[in-house]
Order: structure tokens, then C-alpha cells, then sequence
């Protein structure tokens, strides 16, 4: 101890205290309980009821859940099977509806013997994903992700093997305009020659091509309609395509919103209200109905496709905000020591200030991204089978008629997977980007 | 504002050449309709080191950062290194290569390294190589002695150690010009030092070098003029010693009396 002379106001410390531990009654999980659980007589009151209520709530939904019965063919044999064995007054779930028909949940009206190739895709997605999500695995795995998207349509659409590869050559080719014309042209012009080129490709040469390199060597799938497609895989795939195509819209359309070029400027606040300004459910109308006013007689272009064009808009739109306030949010002084540095405007957007401003909006992106991925159950408005979709359609065979909350529970669990996932990685990326920061 | 002590220097390097490293000429910049600067002539030597000093909004800041474009002027001439600014963007880019710059706040990138912070502009606008830019990195770390300090980010470092790497940064672009906008007045006075012990160092190498400051004893140490600004003018400039002990205008008067007198 120090002695402390409180009387006198010239004082040296003669003695330096040693670090102690807290006292008992102040540390670890006696102090939690008593602050938290315990520290009025209003907080007793409240804790007591929040356990009774949480046991209340508990005692009927775990017996429910529970004493389910998995193995029935229909919901009456389900009830029959109940009364034997619980009486009649007890509520149980009927779980065999989704036992009997969870394949059709999950992939709606596509051939089972097929099953393995959306499976095949969806694996082949999650290995994809993984380099782009985690740092730390090897950089060579970009090359899978690079190549997947037209692995996973091949696998999912089937068809012709050429038909993905030519496609993918367009890009093959935009990249040669950048890498031998650009440095001839300027780089507006290999810009716009990269923009220019794939797209005459796709549009006049691909596709004689791929018909013609599956004349000379066959190679392909059988064939699968979009129409077939249904359940969580039509969800995961207009949420997956949505997601990796909005972000990258919204992130132009957050700075065309920034930028000092009027046309550019005006043009994508105009997209940004008009798309934010209107309900999902009428774009997804206008897609499914209108569009075929305007286009020409005969086009058939496909109903998932034009669902997922509508479903990245609406969603680049709020992406394009959520940047917005990002990009807001850094000092000036950022801009303006890129600029000092000599950096032109793309250098220093992608080097200095994207990756801040998107690293300040991953909550409000995943948010959207999670929206994203739920309001694809809209499409059943439209006719597609989604879950929800196919659960009407479950509802409406003989069997099954009258059950609700099984197939309700089954697909908000699912989703709730899904959407329980990004959430947490939004917070490990924000946990990640905080700690190499600091 | 009494800086700390700097030691005399060696002022044997530090030549000036007849060569103009940066002409203005009748040089106007408004905000709106405000007038922020007016009428500035300035020719900057190569080696000069200038101190421009002044009350706040007087537009000494303004003045430096329309030097390499941060600010865009409306009328008269702005040369550097003989190339004009104008609102050509090749012109800009070029200048802002070759001027470095140093900011109050520092304006390090909070998501890189130490290390990536330098050698960011020197890999992506010179297009040199990983490597050799990190040589080059390591080199002025060293100068700025704080290599150590490498592999750490900015928000770990103090504020002193903050502006010796924003200085290197600016330095390994190879800048032939530095401009300086208030580089200590940001900083704990006991970090003060170790930042403008850098500056002399730079300036006993003979760098070109413009600095906004309040540190009139590094004025005195290292200036070859001093410019005194108010009111969007540049009210006087003299040699250090004359500009101190022999105040003409009678606002130069006021504001030494005023920053020197407690």
C-alpha cells in the first residue's frame, strides 16, 4: 500500500501498487447473474415470466415437433397413426409430407433421375464460392470460380457442352480487345471495343458456332426446360444469379449516382428511383407479361431468365444506395491523397476507395442480399413453382389436403438456413476487415 | 507557437538553380462567387524551400493545393515543371506524379499496410515492379526511420509516425516538388519534432519543397523565403531573417507580434 498523505498537498508515490485480482463477488458469473438476470425486484419479476413464458412456449412446440410422425402416405393415415399411439387430443406434426415429398420441394418438377446434376452444380457453387469468401485459400481457386457459372448452367439447362464454351470465348474475346487493341486505341477506346466485340460475338457468331462444333463433335447433356424447375433450386438460382450480378450493377450505378458527368449522373438516379420506387411484385408482373408485348412475335425468352433480370435490377438499386452511403461515409482526404498520388479515377476507386466504402457497407449489402434471396418467393405470383408455390400444389393433391404448418416450418427452416449463413458472414468479414485494420 | 529548437543545419546542399520549378502567374480562385485567392505570382526555383505562413482562410492552403490541382483555379497561370495546368487530364496526372504531397490529417490508407501504402502509387502509376518498389519502400521507411513499422496499418501507428510515412509515400513516387498543407499542426507537440526533423532532412538534400506551416522556428532554420499571406494576397515575402526582425506591412506586423509574442 501507499501511504497517502490526504492532509498535505505535496505528495510522492513511495511504493508502485501491484496489479490484483477483482474481488469474488464482482467477477465471472456470479456478478452476470446478479446484474443481469437478478438486480431489482423488477428484474426478478421480469425474469421469472420470461422463463415461464419460454417454458410455456417450449412445452407445446417440442412435444409437437418431436413426437412427429415421419413415415404416412397421407395426412389422414398420419391422424389415424396419431390417435393410436397419443389419442386423439394430442397435436402432433405430420412430418411424413415432407419425408414423401421433400425431393419435390427441393426440386420441384426436374427429372429425378437427374437429380445429381443441380446437386453436382450446387456443390461445384459452394467450392466456387469458397476462394471469394475466405482469403485465406489459394488464389489459383479463382480460376474454378471463374469457370463455374458455365459449368452450373451447362449442368443444370444441359444441352450442347459448346454452348457454355462459346459463350464463355466472348469473354475470351473482350479480354484480347483490352490486352492487344487497347494499347493501340487508348483506353476509352479498348473499353469500348471490349464492350462492342463480345456482344457482336454472342449475337452473330456464337451460336452458328456452338451448332456448328456439336455437328462436327456431339457433346452434351439431356436437355432440361426452365419450366421443370422448381422448389429451393428455382430459388437458389434466381437468388444466387440476383446476388453476383447486382452487386456489381450497384456498385456502378452507387457511383454513376457520385459522379460529376451529367448524362452518367442523371441517368442512374433516374434507374435507381424509378427501380427502388416500384414494387417488386409489378416489375416481376412487367416481366412475366408485359414484356412480350415488346418483343418481337415469336422470341421465346425464357421466364427464369427475364425473372432474374428484374430480380438483379430491383436489387442493384438498393445495392447502389447502400454504396452510396459508403462511399459518403469516407473522409475527402481519401479521395484527395489518391488523387495527389497520381491515380486516375478507376485506380483510385478500386484501389483506395471501394475498398473501404464497401468494407463500411457489408451489413447493408448482406441485408439486401438476404432480402434478395426471400422476396425470390414472389415468383410464385407469377406461376413459377417455389416453394411456397409447391406447397400449394402439395396442398392441392387428396393426400395432403389440410396441411399446413409442416410444409410452412420445413421451408422457413430452409430458408432460415440460408439467410442465418450470410448473416454470419457478414459479421466474420466485419470481425476480419476490423482486427487487419486496426 | 515557438517550435522546438532545431538544430542549425547544414545548409551546403541546399542550392538553388536558376531553373523554374513552378510559375504562377496572375493566378485568381473563387468559391462560388467568394474570392479566395487574388492575383498570386509566385516563381519557384529548383532546391527553394518556402515557408508560407499567414492567419486561417487567409488561402494558404488554397494557394498549395491549386499546385498540383486539388483545387481547380479560374483564371491566370499555373506552370510545374513546365507543363501547364490545365483541365487537361493527362497534364494532371502527370503533375501529380511528379508532386508529392503531405496533408494535416495524414491521409493514409486506413486498409492498407504501412508497406502497401507506399508502394500502391508506384506499382499502379509508374508501373514498377512488386519488388523493387518495396526496395524502394523499405529505402525511405529507413530515411523516415521507422522500418520496423512496415508491416503494420496506419491506425497502429502515432500520429508523428503517421506523417513520416505519409512523407515517405509521397517520396517513394520520386517527386522532384513537396508540397506541405500544415504537416504538424495536426500532431501532439511531442511528435512535432520527429516530423519536422524529417522536413530538414528532406530540404539538406536539396528537395523543392512548399510548406503551409505555423512552425516559424523551422522557418527560420530552413526557409530560403518566407511568404506571408491574408486575404487571398500574398501581403509580403522576404528572407527568413529580414521577414522576422524586419516586418514591412503593417498586417505582417500584427500577425508576428500576435504568434511569436508569448
Amino acid at each position: 500500500m501507499s501511504d497517502t498523505h490526504a492532509q498535505t498537498v505535496a505528495y510522492v508515490r513511495d511504493s508502485m501498487t501491484e496489479q490484483r485480482e477483482p474481488p469474488v463477488a464482482q467477477s465471472g458469473a456470479v456478478k452476470w447473474t446478479r446484474e443481469n438476470l437478478f438486480s431489482t425486484p423488477l428484474n426478478i419479476a421480469l425474469t421469472i415470466v420470461g422463463l415461464w413464458l419460454i417454458w410455456v412456449i417450449l412445452s407445446h412446440v417440442l412435444p409437437w415437433a418431436f413426437m412427429g410422425i415421419w413415415d404416412a402416405d397421407s395426412l389422414s393415415q398420419c391422424r389415424e397413426i396419431r390417435d393410436e399411439l397419443y389419442g386423439a387430443d394430442v397435436s402432433v406434426a405430420c412430418w411424413a409430407v415432407i419425408s414423401e415429398r421433400w425431393e419435390q420441394l427441393l426440386f420441384g418438377f426436374y427429372p429425378p433421375e437427374l437429380y445429381w446434376r443441380p446437386v453436382l452444380a450446387f456443390v461445384l457453387f459452394l467450392a466456387a464460392i469458397a476462394p471469394i469468401l475466405f482469403a485465406s485459400l489459394p488464389r489459383k481457386m479463382l480460376w474454378l470460380s471463374a469457370a463455374s457459372p458455365f459449368v452450373m448452367f451447362w449442368l443444370i439447362w444441359g444441352g450442347s457442352l459448346w454452348v457454355p464454351i462459346c459463350v464463355a470465348l466472348g469473354f475470351a474475346v473482350g479480354w484480347a480487345a483490352v490486352r492487344f487493341a487497347g494499347p493501340k486505341v487508348g483506353a476509352l477506346g479498348g473499353i469500348l471495343l471490349a464492350i462492342a466485340l463480345p456482344v457482336l460475338y454472342w449475337a452473330l457468331i456464337a451460336e452458328p458456332l456452338a451448332g456448328a462444333l456439336q455437328s462436327i463433335i456431339p457433346l452434351g447433356l439431356e436437355s432440361v426446360e426452365s419450366r421443370e424447375m422448381g422448389g429451393f433450386m428455382l430459388a437458389l438460382i434466381i437468388g444466387i444469379a440476383g446476388i453476383v450480378l447486382s452487386l456489381p450493377l450497384g456498385i456502378m450505378l452507387a457511383l454513376g449516382r457520385q459522379s460529376d458527368l451529367f448524362i452518367i449522373n442523371k441517368s442512374s438516379v433516374i434507374f435507381i428511383e424509378v427501380i427502388r420506387g416500384v414494387p417488386l411484385i409489378v416489375w416481376l408482373f412487367t416481366a412475366s407479361l408485359l414484356l412480350n408485348y415488346f418483343l418481337p412475335p415469336g422470341t421465346n425468352f425464357d421466364l427464369m431468365l427475364r425473372v432474374i433480370i428484374m430480380v438483379t435490377l430491383f436489387a442493384s438499386a438498393y445495392i447502389a444506395e447502400v454504396v452510396r452511403g459508403g462511399l459518403a461515409a469516407l473522409p475527402k482526404g481519401q479521395y484527395e491523397a489518391g488523387d495527389a498520388l497520381g491515380l486516375d479515377y478507376w485506380k483510385s476507386m478500386r484501389l483506395v476507395v471501394l475498398p473501404q466504402a464497401l468494407k463500411i457497407s457489408i451489413p447493408g449489402i448482406v441485408n439486401t442480399f438476404i432480402g434478395l434471396f426471400k422476396d425470390t418467393t414472389l415468383v410464385v405470383f407469377i406461376g413459377l413453382l417455389d416453394p411456397i408455390g409447391l406447397s400449394n400444389a402439395i396442398r392441392a393433391s387428396t393426400e395432403w389436403n389440410g396441411i399446413y404448418w409442416e410444409l410452412f416450418v420445413f421451408i422457413g427452416l430452409c430458408f432460415f438456413i440460408f439467410c442465418f449463413s450470410m448473416g454470419r458472414y457478414s459479421l466474420f468479414l466485419e470481425k476480419k476487415l476490423r482486427r487487419e485494420h486496426r | 507557437m515557438n517550435t522546438p529548437a532545431t538544430a542549425p543545419i547544414d545548409r551546403s546542399q541546399m542550392q538553388v538553380s536558376d531553373e523554374v520549378a513552378i510559375q504562377i502567374s496572375n493566378m485568381n480562385k473563387w468559391y462560388g462567387t467568394f474570392h479566395v485567392l487574388r492575383d498570386i505570382d509566385l516563381t519557384v526555383h529548383r532546391g527553394e524551400r518556402i515557408v508560407i505562413a499567414g492567419p486561417s482562410g487567409s488561402g494558404k492552403s488554397t494557394m498549395i493545393r491549386c499546385i498540383n490541382r486539388l483545387e481547380e483555379h479560374q483564371a491566370g497561370k499555373i506552370i510545374v515543371d513546365g507543363t501547364e495546368l490545365g483541365s487537361d487530364l493527362k497534364n494532371i496526372d502527370k503533375i501529380r506524379s511528379e508532386v508529392g504531397m503531405v496533408f494535416q490529417h495524414f491521409n493514409l490508407f486506413p486498409h492498407l499496410t504501412i508497406l502497401e501504402n507506399c508502394t500502391l502509387a508506384p506499382i499502379w502509376v509508374r508501373k514498377i515492379p512488386k519488388k523493387e518498389a518495396e526496395a524502394t519502400a523499405m529505402h525511405f521507411l529507413e530515411k523516415v526511420k521507422i522500418p520496423e513499422q512496415a508491416n503494420k496499418y496506419p491506425g497502429q501507428l502515432s500520429g508523428g509516425q503517421q506523417q513520416r510515412v505519409a512523407i515517405a509515400r509521397s517520396l517513394c513516387m520520386k517527386p522532384r516538388i513537396m508540397l506541405f498543407d500544415e504537416p504538424t499542426s495536426a500532431l501532439d507537440p511531442e511528435m512535432i519534432k520527429e516530423v519536422l526533423d524529417t522536413m530538414v532532412s528532406l530540404a539538406e538534400e536539396g528537395m523543392t519543397m512548399l510548406c503551409v506551416t505555423h512552425e516559424m522556428g523551422f522557418a527560420q532554420a530552413v526557409a530560403n523565403r518566407v511568404i506571408f499571406m491574408d486575404a487571398g494576397q500574398i501581403v509580403e515575402q522576404n528572407e527568413p531573417k529580414e521577414f522576422f526582425n524586419n516586418p514591412q506591412h503593417e498586417r505582417t506586423k500584427l500577425f508576428l507580434s500576435q504568434i511569436l509574442g508569448h
